[in-house]
């Protein structure tokens, strides 16, 4: 497939890039992505994808489009409020970018329908905001052998990691269980500093893009933290031994997707 | 005796256990703290066996379940 001269304009600093290339431009407009939750951290995802032109994007959220969303989640404007968020999604992305096929999925993932929802895609962002999703993304990833990036947010910090089959932790192998229901606040709880979801949702799409391009080290083996208040960011080693994990390690005990049930006052589930 | 707690050096007492540096760094939510030390996973249920020696490197990792 040549590139068109609008995509060489389009991609010209891509392009210029010893890194990325014409090849790599290819390899971008050939990969699909999934991102999970149209939110604080999708939002800004999926515009840097959907401009960098990665080819096929998925996008998984039931929820629709609330005003207080609108202090992070910049992929959706004033006039999508009622609007599903998958749909408000799409069509921001296709505003930005022709060249990007987009696939809507408008429902919770739950243990039924995630390995089927993944299993068409390269790269799998966890752009959600509760533990039960975060654990069952993790789990299905794990099971389906996707490599995908972990973010978390609230308040004023963040952070994230990413996983990649046989290349170091995973995230139970970090976090191991969720937190009993309200034992940890959720952003609705404690609030978010906007532009935390463009700090680390930018960064999710940082590791999509490097995995696509198979170019630089990915955060396999590390956690990323961001204090925004201390202007600190810290990239902490986890531990290398994995052979004990419940789900990547030598001996498996979870062999099934577990539905874990959802703090009740998160209101949103995804 | 000198140790690495989230990055910072730290004096601390000989014999220091890992639960008593929880208390004393006021760790949040510490029921559900994941806490390594030299690169190693420590479980919760063995923070008050493990005593901390000179140079240990103690990192603490929080759950952060926000997103959307």
């Amino acid at each position: 497939m040549a590139f068109t001269n609008e995509q060489l304009e389009r991609y010209s600093r891509h392009i210029i890039l010893k890194e990325v290339g014409a090849k790599g431009q290819k390899k971008l407009l050939n990969a699909k992505v999934l991102i999970i939750g149209a939110g604080g951290l999708g939002a800004p995802a999926a515009l840097y994808l959907a401009a960098a032109g990665v080819g096929t994007i998925g996008i998984a959220d039931a929820d629709e489009v609330d005003l207080s969303n609108l202090q992070r989640q910049v992929i959706h404007t004033t006039a999508d409020v009622g609007k599903a968020k998958v749909q408000s999604a799409k069509e921001t992305m296709e505003a930005i970018n022709p060249d990007v096929t987009v696939n809507t999925y408008r429902t919770f993932i739950d243990s039924e329908n995630i390995l089927d929802i993944i299993k068409d895609y390269d790269f799998v962002i966890d752009g959600t905001d509760n533990f039960p999703a975060k654990f069952l993304i993790n789990d299905a990833c794990v099971m389906a052998k996707k490599p995908f990036s972990h973010a978390g947010i609230i308040r004023f910090k963040g952070q994230l990691m990413t996983y990649v089959p046989g290349q170091g932790p995973c995230y139970r192998c970090v976090f191991k269980n969720p937190p009993p229901k309200d034992a940890v606040p959720t952003c609705k709880q404690a609030g978010v500093i906007g532009a935390m979801g463009g700090v680390i949702g930018s960064l999710q799409a940082m590791e999509a893009i490097k995995y696509i391009l198979g170019t630089g080290d990915l955060l396999t083996g590390y956690l990323l933290t961001y204090d925004a208040l201390k202007m600190e960011f810290r990239k902490i080693k986890l531990p290398t031994d994995t052979s004990k994990c419940p789900i990547c390690g030598e001996h498996p005990t979870i062999t099934k997707l577990i539905d874990y049930e959802q703090a009740e006052c998160d209101g949103v589930h995804l | 005796m000198t140790i690495t707690v989230t990055g910072t050096k730290k004096e601390v007492a000989d014999g220091l256990t890992l639960a008593q540096l929880v208390i004393d760094e006021k760790v949040e939510t510490p029921e559900y703290v994941t806490a390594s030390v030299n690169e190693e996973f420590i479980s919760s249920s063995s923070f008050e066996d493990t005593v901390l020696k000179e140079g240990d490197n103690v990192e603490f990792i929080y759950f952060m379940g926000g997103g959307q």
